[in-house]
């Protein structure tokens, strides 16, 4: 822990770039216009599976303002990839007549003008040799070896099981629809390429880039200082990505490349659509004493997409005997991705879901159900809880929430034509953390530069960095600053799964500890320092100023010491070593979410009413930026739960609603009251500065909370997401 | 976006000359434009009428509402005499698209929509109305948000309006001018059904333009309403709407004007249901009896099936919402 006061952080700063993002000065990656910059327009798959017969590009080509069409037949060759994560074989830009899913990239059109891009793509003529794709997961059969968890006998103790209950869960496949499309602009400079990308991480996009092209990540310079919103779906290289480096190769010219929204539907990742069948056994007492989890789920026939569903049914509930397989069915799609909450949103669906049913057999208030079976450690792991503060959570919900004023039996509080019912649901995210490095530079003037290969998707990276920072420093904010978002700075993780604040933030800890001791370490060996002979861990710094912590009249500022010792500035370089390899804790953030529901008996409608939400994320820098996440993620957790589903068209495997009029978002009229509490306390087995993450948690139980309002509304137990009018009547 | 020309009329002469050799008369363009960039729609030349002088609501001698074609849509929305008379007009509009929209399309615009139909503005999907006789994607598609109404083999697309529904209901007329001169067409025959002929959706002859829709005098009070059942709360079209208009004399209904959205090919007027109402004094039961008559002839889909009774719940409960009882 550090000796500072801590002033900024904590603090409900408001974003250090609000002004820059809202005036629309922020510049994006589609915004970047590098001298000569051309315009490229991909041409997709109007067939779901089958082989390329002929390409026409006579009439584009006589389009004037038209460049180059590139498609299989004329691209140039690049090297085989194989995908580390996911495994398998990564999509690679026309390298051969494949179709492996409706909306696949067949060919691109750069032209001198968006316009004339555009009119000339519509104009390549595709014949295909087509075959009926498969990409119904309700039809298809599972692959390869199934990832498999077993602690007991969970067969045996669910037949002598007292209760036993079997349930099956579907969840849709969602997008992510983030604001910003994913777009860039690849420019070459002889063999080096500049890449201004939306990206989650800049180092892994180099890295990407590098594999697919065959050429050294060192020459490929990654540029991506803000993203308009992302979700999980700019964390990877994507094949649009590869293909505007290859046109700007093959042209000579910058080229800019925006997927339109349509195309965002298949060109980059999703959250899958689920199947999860779900065993519950228990005693008379509402005791678990058996959960059978088997899970299906989509991912694409070239990789296996891989997310920790099976989360929340090993390790949230105290369970003697629990057997898990989490199967993979392959189809002719494009590979899901992680998306907010990633594995846990949807397995927290049917596991808080089950729960719900299952107090409701047993005559249980589903809180009571919950604390019943609430483990003493980590069941999973074996390992203790660093910290798990739930039942804190559960009470401070009810409190806030009005869960007393909850009727066990559905269907028992009516207004007009509306049925109103509450339900509850636990979440749990696990904490990640990973390597990182942040640069500290300190300057004459006083003012302090963080560099970071970080990214900020809309969480506030900069803003939570810099109040870190001014903290550790002992400076105001407005004298720090924090710059991420670019590939050749200090390495960072990927900017997802909750793992920035822990990770990134430690460094940015580590870094403004050393400097300032450096700057101690100078004042007190400096005979000319008001400090000179003082014992260094009596000094603190405050306002810029290094002084004396019980006697405050003696000091002198960073400004002074610098100029005085002819030091132009001071760096240090702040790292943090990731998790341990060996595991001594187990670590995870907690929510408790709690919604109430208005349910139109006879038209099927769903209102959600308002909502609460508690949550044990460790130590909350700002909590501004928290609610931002928190209300932001209730708002996802809506849309997840009665709106959000990719429709596909298991004929060809068209989606057929993606555009943002038939793939339904909650618009600002779907979202009543939100509420966001921490549950105050530090994590320090976490990381050294106390934090479990909390982007993802915050969406984790948002459904199901809602899905067991509706039941304890109606009495009627839906177990499929989205929950739609046609499902209540 | 295919390429085209533009051109704006400086008055109506102009336009109807434009539209004589072919031009596509754009308004608010918020349709046209959308379809324009997924080259579902592909006119060589737009006529841009919106400097025309068809922005007024005037009240006829009739005792009618005449709403001038390029009438915005928030424009007629909060228009006191459209307000005060025929609140299914004005709520119809409001719960239509966004704000911003509305501020863009017009009353004529709003009318000569096409469908929604995801197939309809997928140029990779095969589609009778963009493309004559290649087929209907939707039939066996995924066709939950399709017309269980009027619907063909050749087609099964929903008409997406509201105010239209609310037209409808109230037997609006259309009035037209076009080379041959002025007409009007009644609202019941404006919109054509699919039939083999999904492509011809309006009751248009070449190069004319709508230069108003007139809302009928109807006997006062007349008490009215629009309920709209979708999904979401705002920014959606449709599952099921319905229009309700009821005079009421002496305690017995005596004119009952009644139509439906987001379930016909075509705004669709419910004759039975109005029938039903004809004479008889309010009550849940009447209402219940006379929505069981709302899906009369229905053809439900593979997706759409639930339409059929959420359409009968939807009529009753806007019946109940504007005549009351218990």
């Amino acid at each position: 822990m550090s000796p500072q006061p801590q002033a900024a952080v904590g603090a409900a700063v408001p974003r250090v770039d609000a002004r820059l993002r809202v005036t629309g000065q922020a510049k994006y990656a589609a915004d970047n216009n590098p001298d000569g910059v051309v315009h490229a327009v991909i041409v997709d798959s109007g067939v779901g599976r089958g082989r390329i017969t002929g390409i026409d590009t006579r009439a584009a080509e006589a389009e004037k303002g038209v460049l180059k069409v590139i498609s299989h037949l004329n691209a140039p060759e690049l090297p085989p990839v194989e995908g580390q994560w996911p495994p398998g074989k990564p999509l690679r830009a026309f390298q051969d007549d494949r179709i492996r899913f409706f909306g696949q990239p067949v060919a691109v059109v750069v032209a001198a003008t968006l316009e004339t891009a555009q009119h000339a793509a519509s104009l390549v003529k595709v014949s295909y040799d087509a075959q009926r794709p498969a990409t119904d997961l309700a039809a298809a059969d599972p692959a390869g070896e199934p990832e498999t968890y077993a602690r007991g006998d969970a067969d045996e103790a669910l037949d002598s099981a007292a209760v036993r209950m079997e349930m099956t869960y579907r969840t849709a496949r969602n997008h992510h629809n983030a604001m910003e499309a994913a777009g860039l602009v690849a420019r070459w400079d002889g063999d080096k390429l500049t890449l201004w990308e939306k990206s989650q991480w800049v180092q892994s996009a180099a890295f990407g880039m590098s594999a697919a092209l065959g050429m050294p990540p060192d020459d490929i310079h990654v540029i991506s200082p803000f993203i308009g919103g992302a979700f999980g779906n700019a964390a990877r290289t994507w094949v649009h990505s590869v293909i505007a480096a290859v046109a700007a190769r093959e042209v000579q010219r910058p080229v800019k490349l925006a997927l339109t929204r349509r195309q965002l539907y298949f060109g980059v990742g999703y959250r899958p659509a689920y199947e999860y069948e779900l065993s519950l056994g228990s005693n008379r007492r509402g005791r678990l004493t058996a959960s059978a989890h088997d899970v299906r789920a989509e991912t694409s026939r070239y990789e296996t997409h891989i997310e920790h569903v099976l989360g929340p049914g090993q390790m949230l509930y105290s369970t003697p005997n629990v057997r898990q397989a989490y199967r993979h069915v392959p189809l002719d799609v494009n590979t899901p991705t992680y998306m907010r909450g990633p594995g846990y949103a949807s397995g927290a669906f049917p596991v808080e879901s089950a729960m719900d049913e299952l107090a409701h057999e047993l005559g249980l208030d589903p809180i009571e159900l919950r604390l019943r079976n609430e483990p003493a450690d980590d069941e999973s792991s074996g390992l203790p809880f660093s910290t798990r503060r739930l039942r804190e959570c559960y009470r401070v919900g009810a409190r806030e929430f009005g869960w007393e004023r909850r009727r066990p039996e559905p269907r028992s509080r009516r207004e007009g034509d509306w049925l109103i019912g509450m339900g509850m649901a636990a979440g749990v995210y696990d904490t990640a953390r990973s390597e990182s490095q942040t640069s500290v530079r300190l300057d004459a003037d006083g003012t302090a530069l963080l560099q970071a290969a970080t990214a900020d998707m809309g969480v506030g990276t900069a803003t939570s960095m810099t109040q870190l920072a001014a903290d550790a420093l002992g400076l105001p904010m407005r004298r720090v600053t924090f710059r991420l978002g670019d590939s050749r700075l200090p390495p960072a993780p990927g900017h997802y799964g909750s793992q920035t604040m822990a990770s990134v933030g430690s460094a940015v800890q580590d870094g403004c500890d050393k400097l300032r001791r450096q700057a101690i370490e100078l004042a007190v060996g400096d005979e000319e320092s008001p400090l000179h002979g003082v014992d260094p861990a009596g000094i603190v710094v405050r306002g810029g100023r290094l002084h004396v912590q019980d006697d405050p009249a003696r000091g002198e500022t960073y400004q002074q010491l610098l100029a005085r010792n002819n030091r132009t500035h001071l760096e240090a370089m702040g790292s943090y070593a990731g998790a341990p390899e060996t595991a001594k804790f187990s670590l995870y953030a907690y929510a408790a979410t709690f919604a109430e529901v208005a349910v139109d008996a006879r038209l099927g409608l769903v209102r959600v009413r308002r909502m609460v939400g508690v949550y044990d994320a460790g130590r909350i820098i700002n909590p501004r930026l928290a609610d931002s996440q928190a209300l932001g993620a209730m708002t996802g957790g809506i849309g997840q739960a009665l709106l959000e589903h990719t429709v596909t068209d298991h004929r060809d495997g068209r989606i057929v609603n993606a555009n943002l009029a038939d793939y339904l978002v909650p618009t600002h009229a779907d979202i009543p009251e939100l509420k966001a509490i921490y549950i105050d306390g530090e994590d320090y087995e976490a990381d050294p500065i106390g934090v479990k993450g909390l982007g993802e948690v915050v969406i984790v139980g948002v459904a199901p909370a809602i899905a067991n309002a509706v039941f304890n509304a109606t009495g009627r137990r839906i177990r499929e997401l989205p929950i739609k009018p046609e499902a209540l009547l | 976006m295919h390429p085209f020309t533009y051109t704006k009329a400086a008055d109506t002469r102009e336009a109807l000359n434009a539209g004589r050799r072919g031009g596509r008369y754009i308004a608010g363009g918020t349709t046209l434009v959308d379809l324009m960039r997924e080259t579902v729609e592909h006119p060589g030349s737009l006529v841009d009428i919106s400097a025309l002088p068809l922005r007024s609501v005037t009240a006829t001698k009739s005792g009618g509402l005449r709403i001038g074609a390029l009438v915005t849509m928030t424009e007629a929305a909060a228009h006191p005499k459209v307000h005060a008379l025929y609140p299914v007009v004005s709520q119809a509009l409001e719960l239509s698209a966004s704000p911003q929209l509305r501020n863009m399309a017009t009353i004529g615009g709003n009318i000569m929509q096409r469908t929604r139909c995801t197939y309809f503005r997928d140029v990779t999907a095969p589609c009778n109305k963009r493309e004559p006789g290649s087929g209907c994607a939707a039939l066996h598609g995924y066709n939950r948000s399709h017309a269980i109404l009027g619907t063909t083999d050749d087609c099964v697309a929903t008409h997406p309006s509201d105010a239209a529904v609310a037209f409808a209901a109230l037997e609006a007329t259309v009035h037209l001018l076009g080379p041959a001169g002025e007409r009007t067409v009644p609202f019941a025959d404006f919109h054509l059904k699919p039939g083999s002929t999904p492509h011809h959706e309006q009751a248009l002859r070449p190069g004319e333009l709508i230069t108003a829709v007139e809302i009928p005098p109807h006997p006062r009070p007349l008490k009215s309403g629009y309920l709209k059942v979708r999904d979401r709360q705002s920014y959606e079209f449709a599952l099921t709407s319905a229009a309700v208009a009821l005079h009421l004399r002496h305690g017995v209904i005596r004119e009952a004007k009644v139509a439906a959205g987001g379930v016909g090919t075509v705004p669709w007027k419910l004759p039975a249901v109005e029938r039903e109402l004809i004479g008889r004094r309010p009550s849940n039961a009447l209402w219940t009896k006379a929505a069981e008559r709302a899906a009369d002839g229905a053809r439900p889909l593979e997706h759409n099936r639930f339409k059929v009774e959420l359409l009968k719940r939807t009529v009753e409960r806007q019946l109940r919402v504007v005549g009351g009882g218990k």
